[in-house]
Parts: C-alpha cells; sequence; structure tokens
C-alpha cells in the first residue's frame, strides 16, 4: 500500500479523532467525579451549531469556539440542576437533554437559515503547520498540520492528566466519584465539585462540536453530531478512563471511522458497516471484561443525597 | 392518585408554555402554530387515525421501557430492539405467503418479540455473567442493530428489483388488517393496547411482576426477602426487548411493509419520555403514549401551516422529561446510599 494513502488515511483518522477526543475528555472529567453524562450527543450539536451562527455573524472562528464553550458549559450547568441539585435520574436526563438539543438546533437551524435547511459553508478554521514536524512522512500532516484548536485538544490529554491524577483538587474530584460520602467528611464540596465537572465536560464537548462545524464539515447538517457523542462514552470506557487511555481510543475510533471513507481504496472485502459497528462491538468488549477492565468509578450514576 | 397525575399535568402546562416561547424566539405565532398542532392531531377523522398509527408503537416501546425501568433496568436500548424485532419481520413476512391469514399475523408477531427479546438477552446476559452496565451495552446494541439493517437492506434482504435499499413487501398473508377501510389505523393499536393489559397484569397480580417492582425499589432487601431478583431483572429486560420488538414488527407488518434505513424517527428514546410522563404505569403510559402520538401527528400540520419544524416536539418531549424530573421528590437515601454495590441506580419508581 503506498505513501500517500496511509498519510491520507492518518489524516483522516485525526481529524475524525479530535471531536471524539474533545467530548470523551469533557465526559472523562464527568465521570471521574461520579456523574455519567449521556447527553454528550445533543452537546455536540448545540456546539457545533452555536459555533456554526457565531462564526458566520462574526466573521471569527475563535469567537465560533468561544460561543460553543459557553453553550457547552451553560448546558452543563443546566444538566448539573437537575441531576446534583434535583438528585434527578442521570441517564433520563442525559437522554432529555439529546432531544433537547435535536429539537432546538432543529428548529433554530430552519428559523435562522431557510426551510429548505440548505447546507451553508463557513470560511472555517485555517491549519497552522509546525514547521519541520509536519513534513515527517504520514504522521507529519497528521499530528503537526492542524487547527489550533486540534493542537489544544492533544495538549489537553496531558494538562488533565496531571490534573486529575497529580493535583489536590484532581483527587478531589476523583474522592467524589469513588465515595461521595467519605470526601464530604473530609469537607470535600460535593455538589459544587460535581457541578463544576459538569461545566467543563459541557464545555469540552460543545468544543468537540464546534470542532466539527468549523474544521471538520465547515457547516452544519442536522443531527450532524450522528453518534459520535455516543462513541466518545465508548471512548472513555475503551481507555479506562485515563486521559492517556482516552488519547489512544479516540484515535482507535478515529481511524476506524476514517476506515469507512478509505476502504474502496483499500480493497477490502467487508461491508463498510462492520467499520460503522466496530467501535461499539469493541466497547461491548471492553465491557465484558475480555479487554482488561473499566474501572468505573465506584459511586459512578449513584445520586448524592447529603 | 392526584399526586401520580398533578406533576405530569404541570409537566405538560410547562412545557406547553415553553414551546410556546420557543416558537416565538423562532419567529413564528405561537398560538397558530400550537392551533395547527392541535387541529393536525384531533380535527378530523384522519387526523385520529393517524394519531392512533403512530401512538402504536410509542405505546409498545413506552410499555417496554416502563417495565424495564420499574425493575431497575436502565434499558436505553429499546431502539435497537425494535430494529431487530422489525428485521425478524421483514425477513419472515416475505416467506409466509402460503400460510392462511390467522397462522401467518401470529408466526410473524411471535417473531418480532423473540427478535427484541434476543436482541435484550444480550445485554442482559452479559450484565449477568461479566456485570456490564446495561446503559452502555443497550446504546451499543442500538448503534450495531442500526448497522446490521444498514448491511441487510443493502445487501441480503435487499428487494428483489435491487432499485432502493428496502426489504421486499412482506406477504398479504402477514399483514395486519386495518381497522377501517378508509383509514390507515390497523389492528396493531388493538394488540398494542392488550399488551398494556398483560403488562399490569404482569406488573400488579403476578410474582415475578411483584419480584420485578421490589428488585427496582430495592434490590437488596428484595434479595434478602428471598424474592428471585436475578430472575425477575432478567426477566424485565427480556419482556422489554420482547415488547419493543413486537412495536418494530407491527410497524412492518402494518404500515412501511418494507424494512429500511431510518426506518425508525428515534421511537425507542421518545420511549423514554412517554414511559416518564407514564409514571412508569401501564395505564399512564397508554395516555403518555396517545399524547406524544398526537404531537407527532400535529406535527406535521403545524410545519405545513405555521412554517416551524417538525422536530420542535422533540424540544416538547425534552421539556416534558425535565420538568417532570425537576418536579418529582428526590429518592429517600435508603435507595442510593444501602444500596451501593447492586446496581448503579434502583430508580423502581419516578416518583
Amino acid at each position: 500500500m503506498d505513501l500517500t494513502l496511509w498519510t491520507a488515511l492518518a489524516s483522516s483518522a485525526v481529524t475524525m479523532a479530535v471531536p471524539l477526543l474533545l467530548a470523551a475528555l469533557g465526559e472523562l472529567i464527568a465521570e471521574r467525579a461520579g456523574v455519567i453524562n449521556i447527553g454528550l450527543e445533543g452537546l455536540m450539536l448545540m456546539g457545533a451549531f452555536a459555533a456554526l451562527v457565531a462564526a458566520m455573524f462574526s466573521g471569527s472562528t475563535v469567537l465560533g469556539v468561544g460561543a460553543a464553550l459557553l453553550v457547552g458549559a451553560l448546558l452543563g450547568a443546566g444538566f448539573a440542576f437537575f441531576v446534583v441539585a434535583r438528585g434527578a435520574s442521570q441517564v433520563v436526563a442525559g437522554t432529555a437533554l439529546n432531544l433537547l438539543a435535536v429539537g432546538l438546533t432543529g428548529v433554530a437551524y430552519r428559523a435562522v437559515f431557510g426551510v429548505t435547511g440548505a447546507a451553508l459553508t463557513i470560511p472555517g478554521s485555517s491549519a497552522f503547520p509546525i514547521p519541520g514536524l509536519s513534513r515527517l512522512p504520514v504522521m507529519g500532516e497528521a499530528f503537526f498540520d492542524r487547527t489550533p484548536l486540534a493542537y489544544a485538544s492533544f495538549l489537553l490529554v496531558p494538562c488533565i492528566d496531571i490534573a486529575l491524577m497529580r493535583t489536590l483538587p484532581g483527587l478531589r474530584l476523583r474522592m467524589v466519584g469513588e465515595n461521595p460520602y467519605a470526601a464530604e467528611t473530609q469537607g470535600v464540596a460535593v455538589a459544587r465539585t460535581r457541578t463544576i465537572a459538569l461545566v467543563l465536560c459541557g464545555a469540552l464537548a460543545a468544543a468537540g462540536g464546534a470542532y466539527l462545524a468549523l474544521a471538520y464539515a465547515r457547516t452544519f447538517v442536522e443531527g450532524m453530531s450522528a453518534g459520535r457523542g455516543f462513541i466518545a462514552l465508548a471512548i472513555v470506557i475503551v481507555g479506562r478512563r485515563s486521559a492517556r487511555g482516552v488519547f489512544l481510543a479516540a484515535l482507535f475510533f478515529g481511524f476506524a471511522t476514517a476506515l469507512q471513507f478509505h476502504f474502496q481504496a483499500l480493497n477490502l472485502n467487508v461491508p463498510f458497516q462492520v467499520f460503522l459497528i466496530l467501535p461499539y462491538v469493541l466497547t461491548l468488549l471492553v465491557l465484558a471484561g475480555y479487554v482488561g477492565s473499566s474501572g468505573a468509578p465506584a459511586a459512578l450514576g449513584q445520586p448524592y443525597e447529603r | 392518585m392526584s399526586e401520580r397525575v398533578i406533576p405530569p399535568a404541570l409537566a405538560l402546562l410547562a412545557a406547553l408554555l415553553i414551546s410556546a416561547l420557543v416558537i416565538a424566539l423562532a419567529g413564528a405565532d405561537p398560538w397558530v402554530a400550537l392551533r395547527a398542532l392541535a387541529s393536525g392531531a384531533f380535527g378530523s377523522a384522519d387526523a385520529w387515525s393517524e394519531v392512533g398509527v403512530r401512538t402504536c408503537p410509542l405505546l409498545l416501546t413506552g410499555l417496554a421501557v416502563a417495565i424495564a425501568f420499574r425493575a431497575g433496568i436502565w434499558n436505553i436500548g429499546a431502539e435497537g430492539q425494535l430494529l431487530v424485532g422489525a428485521t425478524a419481520v421483514a425477513w419472515l413476512g416475505t416467506r409466509v405467503d402460503a400460510l392462511p391469514v390467522w397462522l401467518a399475523v401470529p408466526l410473524v408477531l411471535v417473531v418480532a418479540a423473540l427478535g427484541g427479546a434476543l436482541w435484550a438477552a444480550i445485554a442482559g446476559g452479559l450484565k449477568l455473567v461479566r456485570n456490564v452496565d446495561e446503559v452502555i451495552s443497550t446504546i451499543m446494541l442500538n448503534f450495531i442493530a442500526l448497522g446490521l439493517v444498514g448491511f441487510l437492506v443493502h445487501g441480503p434482504l435487499m428487494e428483489a428489483a435491487g432499485a432502493y435499499p428496502q426489504s421486499d413487501a412482506v406477504a398479504a398473508a402477514a399483514r395486519l388488517p386495518r381497522l377501517f377501510a378508509t383509514h390507515r389505523v390497523h389492528a396493531g393499536l388493538l394488540i398494542a393496547v392488550a399488551a398494556a393489559a398483560v403488562t399490569y397484569l404482569l406488573l400488579f397480580r403476578t410474582v415475578l411482576g411483584y419480584a420485578m417492582r421490589a428488585a427496582g425499589l430495592n434490590p437488596v432487601a428484595a434479595r434478602l426477602a428471598g424474592l428471585g431478583v436475578t430472575r425477575a431483572l432478567l426477566g424485565a429486560l427480556t419482556i422489554s426487548g420482547a415488547l419493543a420488538g413486537l412495536a418494530g414488527g407491527i410497524e412492518v407488518a402494518a404500515v412501511t411493509f418494507r424494512l429500511y434505513e431510518q426506518f425508525s424517527p428515534g421511537w425507542g428514546f421518545t420511549a423514554i419520555a412517554v414511559a416518564l410522563l407514564g409514571r412508569l404505569h401501564p395505564v399512564g403510559v397508554i395516555f403518555a403514549a396517545v399524547f406524544f402520538g398526537a404531537l407527532d401527528a400535529g406535527s406535521t400540520a403545524m410545519q405545513r401551516s405555521a412554517g416551524v419544524s417538525s422536530v420542535l416536539v422533540s424540544v416538547i418531549q425534552a421539556t416534558v422529561i425535565f420538568c417532570v424530573l425537576a418536579v418529582e421528590q428526590r429518592r429517600r437515601r435508603t435507595t442510593a446510599a444501602e444500596t451501593r454495590g447492586a446496581p448503579a441506580e434502583a430508580p423502581g419508581e419516578v416518583a
């Protein structure tokens, strides 16, 4: 197989991986704090739409990303109200969030851009190649010729890893996820910690959506998140809930998604739906323990009441 | 009884108000839009018939979700289970043309339920044998089912003509009859209502149902009381899958007659809203399903007359869920603290 194909594949893989990575990092923070947020799909969608609208009307992709972060943070806070303050079921609230996002973006899109819902294109982010590194064979274009948001997502991985595993606030957050009652006796404000975690989760997931709209598709299409929010959930599991694991898993799933588009050139005798369902089957295998333990925080999914 | 009806009623009211706000923000007249919604749902016999058609799958999937949630099983996989049921019918339905109707139809329905039950049983087995959280496993299975359908309608199950990615139409013998000659509403609706009755009897008049409800409220206590908790949980998930599979199968056998991609407009997820609004009780689910069916039926009229995208109903559904969540009382500490180590959440009773 020739080098151009591998390079294209690697590049696609990373392009697919970045939004997944961002959303998965957000979910990682939330789950480590003991909250499961299955509304990532909705958050990505809202982030994509907010980014598109802001970028279109301001001409700046930076403002687009900023708008997405804001929208995501607000939604995360709203979600936290139901799930932390009111102790509601996290699964149900997450589902409602997805429904809400589909509805709001659908209505808003048609209201702003007209009945036909015709796709509009925006200039989009430009790439900033890193001199020297970007000329590495195969990996160069894939990792070092990217938009700022993509670089930010790569940098977030070690940052979040260090923050979670080596700082005091990170330790407190993990305590809240493992045993909120014990954490409370140690003076950790469980509700506030979880709320902050959800706000961060919302912002990051929305940033993933912003990448989809600004760097990948350069437009908004209804339902464009297309299941990526759920793949991000899977990534957190497959990545054993560590930042490094999430990074590798995101790359893997990005690769699996990219394969769909290139598979004809690869001459594989396999229906392309196999690549579609590969991430999900893999997640089931990991969950079933055939590929290591999933390491869920002990208090994941349980509402906390003082 | 009133404390069971008021929260959902309040939730509905709040949802309508918020939706009116959203419509106004979208630049349309809320009054016109909501009136179009209402007339599209109840304005004519045709409209009523449409409501009947849209209610059927919602009722069955709503029951599926309700029975699972009651037992403390978070079945988010109703979407995938209904797809598998639909696939089973699309496959079998083309092969029973030689059979008499009274044999073909029940056979087809049983196969649909079996398909859904099997799909749910995968998640159930994973939970039983490997302690896999059913939230994630059922979500993953949804996507796997979607991929499966895509593969099948482009390949092995594709119609003989090969023109579109859809299955061949099911034989006339396997089709569910219409209730009235001139309207689309079909016998599946009656089956759905019967299913609601059976679910009620199961939940409230059998030992298994009792075990399910007890497991949902407090699995540890139920186990200590000697109830077969594992059997109850597995049973709940399997029956849930069967109901969802039935929903998919009936849609193929009575409405679309074929399987294709994008077969479901998200019934499995709307079902969660339906089940919640119906307070996880079969009778409540009937009312909630009719409400959402009406929303669905009216939404196309709303889009036509008022220019508000029909996807607004998702906003209404979401707002209803949020309002119910906001209004319900917090579960007592016993369920969260004392069931540490048991399934992550034990919702049992939503309020």
